[in-house]
């Protein structure tokens, strides 16, 4: 197998065998970079740049030359609102319930899930049998397709699934769970939960491994409860981790995008469209594409990231620091 | 042939400067030490003639021309590495294939050189092995071969055995001087154990803070130490140091600090009236006697075939005896040494020189 | 008996009987093995469930099949049925056509005769079946060899690229020291902070530029550049020791055979590592993909199975057999490599 790539590395090797003997060899270093650093600025610092462009132009043209400079009018239209909190005073709208609809799911996803993660890692920190094999358990929904999480559990909550036939075998009436809006919110909520949970148990669980052994023989020796033990061992000692949880749960929370799209496509209505969906929709779902809207908002966004992502550097410098 | 030569070496990283002008010319087939204590540059020089390391000022040559801008790979030096860095997923013949590979050499020649190296250093059973699988000395070894093989026209050595323990040590020592006999190359090597640079060097190299302090063969450096540092690091046990001063009235006198007074051949030393010296004997060189330099004994090994005694001078200083066979010296008293005047050294204490006359 | 209860409430210390908090975790754990199995073992349930079972309420836990036979002088084979009330009590009867509330029967061993019987005397023979054709038909009638290829394709080819050029990248950040380095590393860990999602329009742009909407290469490619991997194996790479690089350039080797000779098998476990998540990253990709893929026949599976799911209905019987295919390849990627993957995104941050 590796003597079939022989002759390719031999070819390969020619501009780098050039460069060395021409240049010196710290300039190979150069060329082992090019690769990577051209479609680095090809697909990541450029767009960067080409984003701002786009946020003050206005038009349905993908070409920059044939947009129209329009300052910060995709800015204005999405901030003009009498009332942010009331989402129908608003010239845009959507915007503002995806704006809400994110930060009630943020507050909500992020919320459950880290307690959920912080419970699930304290018990697979016990002494158990076949740890391994419940830690895979918890883990395994990580490795699945946004999409195929929400297949499974629209297959489960449709009309005649699993759930309802549940609710009436216990005489129940059934629920149209992903059409009233309520319970489509509290589903997503739900099943992002589902989905992302075992990441940040992974993380959670490393951290409790690193608190030594002997701190909690010696509160087992002054006879503290395991509530205690938790209370004023654990918790502190795992506070960096959790805090670092935490944000970087906030962070991929708030790009939250594939999974709901999949699930109940942003309906009832709107009831369950986040920031992503509505920059997609506004820049490649809908006609007419309003790319420098999208672009606007795609700035917005990115300013909240960068805000959280700075303080997950924060965090992690203090947590070096100790 | 390959005579390697520096001329006015300097080495700077950033504004550091660890070689500070370096004169060194090492003949062909010339086994070469450079020794020095830890930091001195030791390494980086000899990174510096391997092409591992680029040059800031002056030049190295081989077989007299400049090879400044000549890669490693084309200097046609080979190197053992004080950690072996012998290639972890390869096995030890592919360890010693690798670099014949590198330039081409057509398969079946390879196949010779490996088996022939392979069999001069007794590895030959060992050449599908991972190096993982190899002790300490057999890695020094598949080391060595790697360099060997290449038929290079020097070798470079980097502190090679100081990862081994004493008794391999001594054996490895052997191997590489019968090595260095039998390939008749030009050999570099680095330590900071100044055993090795006497048993093994045709010419010693003394570096300190990346100057070449003296240079010359084993005992030219024992005998003729050109300084102060040299004298204190060439030679074990270590030379022992007093202080004092040429007498104003006659020149063949030395007024020691403790008042006592040695005198010196005339002619051997030069240096003028009430220049402070520092006499330089070395341990062995010592003899008990009836009157002489008085010394308060603090402490004595008897080793059975030699004896150690260590004692202070007058003024505080520290000397060390060694004698042969057994002594009758004890703890706390008072006794008598004499210096031979045809094994002393003397300095001028100020710049540290010799005081020899040429 | 007793000895197995407690052979199985001995805690793992081995120090006597479990008590309350052991039984308050092994209970967590039951729950979390149904909450985090069971869907994915209801769809594989569900999957082998013909379309008259799937639309069944309420659902029967196992895929569940009606006998059928082929009776003379009927072209498709007929369902069977057990004749529990009325005149022909005990017997069993095939079914012809159903009217309302009559159905028309026959006994397969005397065709010549048709009965009609009423619908309530009467309980279909069933066994446990799996319909295997589910699958099959996802091959025969539908596109889904095709989406299959495009996803391998996509996968495939995108990690490779990645593996390459952001091992080569890492080379470079890791082993040498080159004016520029720090400005170098400084941008890529800039671009740590961008996350790429809030980039899609420009990027739209360039691959629209490029030509390559509606191509695979215009989702492989704006991709494989990642930050991530290049720390991952520099990190790695850093630990390798010098002074092999410094052998090997006294052994004649150029700085890409030291690269490809040298580093890339001493990088082994970390390059196996980044190579594992790129598959899952590209395999389970699905909003750049949307964008740039637009017409069915370039879809990936991802993408088919979301457009799968039509607007007002949704063709379980094709939609469930599809999902356990594509969660299939994770699964038992999953099986095998579980630590490999458990620690390599733990120690990346899973982007
Ligand atoms: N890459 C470098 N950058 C900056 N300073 C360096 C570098 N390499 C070596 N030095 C410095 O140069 C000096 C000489 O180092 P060198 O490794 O040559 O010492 P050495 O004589 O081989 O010591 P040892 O006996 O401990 O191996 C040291 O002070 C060291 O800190
Ligand atoms: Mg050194």
């Amino acid at each position: 197998m590796l003597k079939l790539l022989n002759p390719i590395m031999r070819l390969v090797e020619i501009p780098f065998l050039l460069v060395q003997k021409r240049l010196g060899i710290g300039m190979t270093a150069w060329l082992f970079l090019a690769p990577n650093l051209a479609l680095f600025s090809l697909f990541t610092f450029l767009p960067i740049i080409l984003n701002f462009s786009y946020a003050t132009t206005g038009g349905e043209a993908i070409l920059l030359r044939d947009r129209p400079d329009v300052g910060f009018q995709n800015f204005g239209n999405l901030l003009e609102c009498e009332n942010v909190l009331d989402p129908s005073s608003c010239r845009n709208d959507l915007f503002w319930r995806a704006v809400w609809n994110t930060v009630w799911f943020v507050v909500f996803q992020v919320g459950i899930m880290v307690i959920a993660a912080l419970a699930t890692a304290i018990v697979l920190n016990r002494k158990i049998r076949a740890r391994g094999l419940f830690r895979g358990v918890f883990f395994f929904p990580v490795l699945l397709s946004p999409v195929v999480v929400a297949l499974i559990w629209k297959w489960i909550l449709q009309r005649n699934g699993l759930l309802n036939a549940g609710l009436e075998s216990l005489g129940f009436e059934t629920i149209n769970w992903l059409i009233e809006r309520h319970w489509a919110f509290f589903w997503s909520t739900f099943i992002s939960i589902w989905a992302h949970m075992g990441f940040y148990t992974l993380i959670l669980l490393a951290g409790l491994q690193a608190i030594p052994q002997d701190v909690y023989e010696a509160a087992l020796m002054d006879r503290a409860s395991p509530w205690r033990c938790f209370r004023r061992i654990t918790l502190p000692l795992l506070s960096p981790t959790l805090l670092v949880v935490l944000v970087l749960a906030l962070i991929k929370g708030v790009q939250t995008f594939d999974e709901i799209y999949a699930f109940t496509g942003g309906g009832p209505g709107s009831a369950t469209t986040l920031i992503m969906q509505f920059i997609y929709e506004t820049g490649f779902g809908v006609q007419p594409r309003l790319l420098g809207v999208a672009a606007a908002a795609a700035i917005m966004l990115a300013m909240v990231l960068i805000f959280l992502t700075a303080l997950q550097f924060w965090i992690n410098r203090k947590k070096v620091d100790g | 042939m390959a005579n390697i030569e520096l001329r006015n070496v300097v080495k700077r990283f950033g504004a550091l400067e660890v070689i500070k002008g370096v004169d060194l010319r090492i003949e062909h087939g010339e086994f070469c030490v450079f020794v020095g204590p830890s930091g001195c540059g030791k390494s980086t020089l000899l990174r510096m003639i391997s092409g591992l390391e680029d040059i800031t000022g002056g030049e190295v040559l081989i077989d007299g021309k400049p090879v400044n801008n000549v890669s490693a790979a084309e200097r046609g030096l080979s190197m053992v590495f004080q950690s072996y860095a012998l290639y972890p997923h390869m096995s030890v013949r592919q360890n010693l294939s690798f670099g014949l590979e590198n330039v081409r050499t057509p398969k079946d020649v390879i196949e010779t050189k490996v088996r022939d190296v392979a069999t001069m250093l007794q590895i030959d059973q060992l050449l599908e092995r991972r190096p993982k699988e190899l002790s300490g000395g057999q890695r020094q070894r598949v080391a060595i071969g790697r360099a060997v093989v290449r038929e290079p026209l020097g070798f470079l050595f980097d502190e090679p055995l100081s990862n081994l323990d004493a008794e391999l040590r001594v054996e490895m020592r052997g191997e590489i001087s019968s090595l260095h006999r039998r390939l008749g190359n030009s050999m570099i090597y680095v330590t900071h154990d100044q055993v090795e640079a006497m048993t093994m060097a045709d010419k010693i190299a003394v570096l300190r803070a990346g100057l070449v302090e003296q240079y010359g063969r084993p005992l030219e450096l024992y005998n003729r130490p050109a300084n102060l540092f040299v004298a204190g690091f060439i030679g074990s046990p270590k030379m022992n140091f007093l202080e004092g001063r040429i007498s104003a009235d006659a020149q063949t006198e030395i007024v020691l600090d403790s008042g006592e007074r040695l005198n010196v051949p005339a002619g051997k030393f030069s240096g003028g009236p009430d220049q402070r010296v520092t006499i330089g004997i070395r341990p062995t060189d010592l003899d008990l006697s009836e009157d002489g330099i008085r010394l308060d004994v603090g402490g004595v090994e008897q080793l059975g075939g030699e004896s150690h005694i260590f004692g202070t001078t007058a003024d505080g200083r520290k000397l060390t005896l060694h004698a042969q066979g057994q002594t009758p010296v004890a703890i706390g008293e008072e006794i008598r040494i004499s210096v031979p005047s045809d094994r002393m050294h003397l300095f001028d204490t100020q710049s540290g020189k010799t005081l020899l006359s040429a | 008996m007793a000895r197995i209860v407690a052979f199985l409430t001995r805690t793992r210390a081995g120090k006597g009987r479990m008590d309350w908090t052991d039984w308050v975790t092994y209970g967590y754990l039951l729950f979390g093995i149904v909450l985090m199995f069971g869907p994915v073992a209801w769809l594989l349930l569900s999957s082998f469930k013909t379309g008259a079972e799937l639309e069944r309420f309420p659902p029967r836990l196992l895929p569940v099949a009606q006998d059928t036979l082929v009776v003379e002088s009927y072209d498709e084979p007929l369902p069977l049925f057990k004749m529990i009330a009325g005149d022909q009590e005990g017997r069993t009867l095939a079914q012809i056509r159903r009217v309302g509330l009559i159905a028309q029967m026959v006994d397969p061993a005397e065709p010549e005769t048709r009965l009609k019987v009423n619908v309530a005397d009467r309980e279909p023979i069933e066994r446990i079946a799996f319909a295997w054709n589910n699958y099959t038909d996802l091959f025969e009638r539908l596109n889904f060899p095709l989406y299959l290829w495009n996803s391998t394709a996509i996968t495939l080819t995108a990690t490779a690229i990645m593996l390459v050029i952001n091992s080569m990248a890492a080379f470079a950040l890791s082993k040498y020291k080159f004016r520029g380095k720090l400005t170098v590393l400084a941008l890529v860990i800039g671009t740590l902070m961008v996350p790429g999602t809030v980039l899609l329009v420009p990027t739209f742009l360039l691959v629209s530029q490029f030509g390559m909407v509606n191509t695979l290469w215009g989702v492989i490619i704006p991709g494989a550049a990642t930050p991530t991997g290049v720390f991952l194996l520099r990190q790695y790479m850093i630990t390798i020791p010098d002074e092999i690089l410094d052998a090997a350039r006294m052994d004649s080797a150029s700085e890409w055979k030291i690269f490809w000779r040298i580093i890339i098998p001493l990088s082994a476990p970390a390059i196996a590592v980044l190579a594992i998540l790129a598959i899952m990253w590209r395999w389970n990709d699905f909003l750049w993909p949307l964008i740039v893929l637009s017409e069915n026949d370039k879809f990936t599976l991802q993408l088919a199975l979301n457009s799968f799911q039509g607007e007002f209905l949704t063709d379980w019987e094709k939609l469930l057999p599809a999902t356990v295919l594509t969660l299939l390849p994770v699964a038992i990627v999953f099986m095998f490599l579980q630590k490999y993957i458990a620690t390599g995104i733990a120690s990346t941050g899973g982007k």
